[in-house]
């Protein structure tokens, strides 16, 4: 498989601009994680109290959240992954029902069908948590069921969504190599063909048919 | 060669756009849940109560209190040096420690208790000094109109019309849920003002000064209608305590 016997390899995995759109994204989706649990459970807000700085905080954060995303439109890199994570293939529904999803049995490509779901699932609450977030900030434009409703959602979506970035961060803190190619943008190829063998392949032979045209 | 391809493939090979269904369903069911989360809400509210009691205090979206402080954490007092003040254009200016408030005549009260935020905490039972008893202790003098009341968290104010605080559903708490206050909800003694959104019911209360016109609490300053009646001010329609 290896390209060369003598160095290891290094695949490039993400690009600058997807790495800045996770980390901006990343520290946004802490603070409103943050201040909204201190503002949501009252042990958290006894501890904390300053209800206006919190609130005020988690405002702001909240506006923000989109930039980054809207921001990445303009990245080609990102919209193929996006591309990538939007799309199920056949092999994803055997590797979720599978027990054995490390074994690399079923050949996963750049984004396992895990990650495809984290993501959509967390693209999903985020529109969410913005819409309601809105009624909540221009509440006096909304009926008080409207209002009501709002309120409901953001707190079980926000539960929710939760829940699913401390699972995607304990992901991470299991695989070191995972959160290096986050930080790099590459990962060696040997953790490529164990975790993602479909992508390695497709990238080794792109990168010795461009070695091959060059020289 | 096309003849072949034709029957081939039943997926395409570009998959199939789970993540964008993922995402709308997502959004499909939030958008159901803000028109209906009314009755969700308190549907949920409802379950978490009769199966899992504990719950709400943990998680306030099924159906506890949210605890808002505006201070940096609670402000701690030890029941032996509480004192309620009562000052300002009274007869006789008082001091009243938990003894002295014991010593009143005591009255219990259930109610709801409502935020301006929208949550609803459903038949709180509530014991204490009605207001009206302090303030004739006190001896309210001919022109005071309004009281001005302040909390030992060094930050909040409250206010309500003498008229309002001789209502017989204003409370001075000292006890909730048949024991002591708890920190968190105002300990040792906080105001219940029943008929109104729960921040007229100043926790922590340490005193209470009659004066000639209403001054704007801490957050009537912020925006808040000043006379909060439940369900008929801040713009809301939410059914009245009564």
């Amino acid at each position: 498989m290896s390209l060369s016997s003598d160095a290891p390899v290094s695949l490039p995995r993400f690009t600058r601009a997807e790495r800045w759109v996770h980390r901006t994204l990343g520290v946004l989706m802490g603070v409103l994680l943050v201040t909204g649990a201190i503002m949501f459970f009252p042990d958290l807000s006894s501890i904390v109290g300053n209800r206006q700085i919190v609130s005020t905080v988690h405002e702001i954060a909240g506006w923000l959240a989109p930039v980054p995303l809207i921001l990445a439109l303009f990245s080609r890199a990102f919209r193929k992954d996006a591309g990538l994570l939007n799309r199920f293939m056949p092999g994803d529904w055997e590797w979720l029902r599978s027990r054995d999803r490390r074994s690399g049995r079923v050949r996963v490509g750049k984004f396992n069908a895990g990650q495809k779901l984290n993501a959509s699932l967390t693209l999903g609450a985020v529109v969410v948590l913005f819409g309601t977030g809105m009624v909540m900030f221009w509440s006096s434009l909304f009926s008080d069921s409207i209002r009501t409703g709002a309120t409901f959602v953001h707190d079980w979506v926000a539960l929710a969504l939760g829940i699913l970035v401390l699972g995607h961060i304990w992901m991470a803190l299991n695989d070191a190599t995972a959160r290096a190619g986050m930080r790099t943008g590459s990962v060696p190829e040997a953790w490529a063909v164990r975790e993602h063998p479909a992508w390695a392949e497709e990238m080794t032979e792109q990168i010795s048919s461009s070695r091959g045209a060059s020289g | 060669m096309t003849d072949q391809m034709t029957e081939e493939p039943k997926a395409s090979p570009r998959g199939t756009p789970v993540g964008r269904r993922v995402v709308l369903g997502v959004v499909g069911l939030g958008a159901a849940g803000v028109l209906a989360g009314r009755w969700l809400s308190s549907g949920v509210s409802d379950v978490v109560a009769s199966t899992a009691p504990g719950l709400a205090s943990i998680v306030p979206a099924a159906g506890g209190f949210r605890i808002y402080t505006v201070t940096g954490g609670y402000p701690e007092m030890p029941p032996a040096d509480y004192r309620l003040g009562v000052s300002g254009l009274v007869n006789e200016p008082m001091s009243l420690s938990l003894d002295d408030l014991a010593q009143l005549p005591q009255t219990q009260m259930t109610k709801d208790f409502q935020c301006v935020t929208g949550w609803r905490v459903e038949d709180v039972p509530w014991s204490g000094v009605l207001l009206r008893d302090v303030l004739d202790a006190a001896g309210v003098e001919s022109d005071a109109e309004a009281l001005k009341l302040t909390s030992f968290d060094g930050a909040y104010t409250e206010s309500l019309t003498v008229e309002q605080a001789m209502r017989d559903d204003m409370l001075v708490a000292t006890s909730m849920y048949g024991g002591p206050i708890e920190v968190k909800h105002g300990a040792p003694v906080r105001l219940v003002a029943a008929p109104m959104y729960g921040y007229k019911s100043i926790k922590w209360m340490d005193g209470i000064e009659l004066t000639r016109t209403v001054i704007p609490g801490y957050w009537e300053v912020r925006g808040y209608d000043i006379d909060a009646w439940v369900g008929k001010s801040n713009g809301r329609t939410d059914e009245p305590v009564v």
